[in-house]
């Protein structure tokens, strides 16, 4: 369901848990799914024994597509035109995750309605692990 | 990374969608989803990372009757040289390389039997001073075109190396259990 340009204003914000309790078998199922077998991620002796972690931590590509759930349940499927992230914090197995995105301008380009979104994602702690912005289409 | 053919398929996308924990419907249920604006099953807006599968010498993939950098009977499956210097973290510095930013630009959205071919280029690399000594930054954009050549995604990467273990300090071992929750910080 898409969003128009009317009923959306600069500062509008959405909130979503993304998730409660991250587990390790989430990572693993990353893993699977994206290709990236990282044993950072999914291997706790090469983690702390050879990389000197803590432990396993997830793929930032994992928060990142935690995250887009937030953007396309508010902004609707197909349409988002852009959306990039900074990732400023590991994420952990047992963190739990939300996200708020937030109206930074709704503005009309050739004919087309566009909203500019920013977007953060914070542990339990209140520490943001991941920052970012996004495009999306709007209807009129 | 070069991938010649990564074809995007319903079961892949179902797969990816529930790694990630979203249940909407558009990625799993092809008759609900012929209902909606798209007018079919489309992708997470992450999921062209999964192209990662088919690009042959994808370095963060066991490669069949290769020695795997991960762990089985020792901690690593690959003995090198202690690296000289910077790109320490072990194994020779494969796994100090973290993520640092990710930027996709849609220029339209999948569909089941698309096939793409993605070509990266290098982009700029950069150093900063961390917390944890210094970071190399390098940049890289991948453009992902379906099979009439027609361009799809713009991504740029931005990876970053560093010297020691990132962002914490190098825990000692006694405390690593009580550093779990520390760990990011």
């Amino acid at each position: 369901m898409a969003v128009s340009a009317r009923s959306l204003s600069v500062g509008d914000s959405r909130e979503m848990l993304l998730v409660d309790d991250l587990t390790r078998t989430q990572i693993v199922q990353y893993a699977g799914a994206s290709g990236d077998y990282n044993p950072l991620h999914s291997d706790n002796k090469f983690a702390t024994e050879v990389a000197g972690y803590p432990g396993v931590f997830a793929h930032g590509m994992l928060t990142m597509g935690m995250t887009g759930r937030l953007l396309t349940d508010w902004m609707g499927d197909g349409r988002l035109t852009k959306y990039g992230v900074r990732f400023s914090k590991q994420v952990w197995p047992g963190d739990t995750l939300t996200a708020t995105a937030t109206v930074d301008a709704v503005r009309e380009d050739d004919g087309t309605w566009y909203a500019d979104l920013s977007v953060v994602t914070v542990n339990q702690d209140g520490d943001t692990v991941v920052t970012g912005t996004a495009t999306a289409r709007l209807d009129p | 990374m070069a991938v010649d053919r990564f074809p995007v398929e319903a079961g892949h996308i179902l797969m990816f969608a529930r790694s990630i924990g979203d249940p909407n419907p558009i990625y799993e249920d092809a008759e609900y989803a012929a209902g909606t604006e798209v007018g079919g099953i489309t992708a997470p807006p992450t999921f062209v990372q999964a192209s990662a599968q088919f690009d042959p010498d994808y370095i963060l993939r066991p490669k069949i009757g290769e020695p795997w950098f991960g762990s089985g009977r020792e901690a690593t499956g690959i003995r090198r040289e202690p690296s000289s210097g910077a790109g320490g973290g072990g194994a020779g510095g494969l796994a100090s390389g973290l993520h640092a930013e990710q930027h996709f630009e849609y220029h339209r959205h999948l569909r089941p039997g698309d096939v793409l071919s993605a070509t990266t280029r290098a982009g700029d690399t950069w150093e900063k001073e961390g917390r944890s000594g210094k970071l190399v930054f390098s940049g890289s954009v991948t453009e992902y075109r379906d099979q009439t050549g027609e361009l799809v995604i713009t991504a740029r990467s931005v990876g970053v190396r560093t010297e020691r273990p990132a962002p914490q300090q190098a825990p000692q071992k006694a405390n690593q259990k009580a550093n779990q929750k520390e760990g990011g910080k």
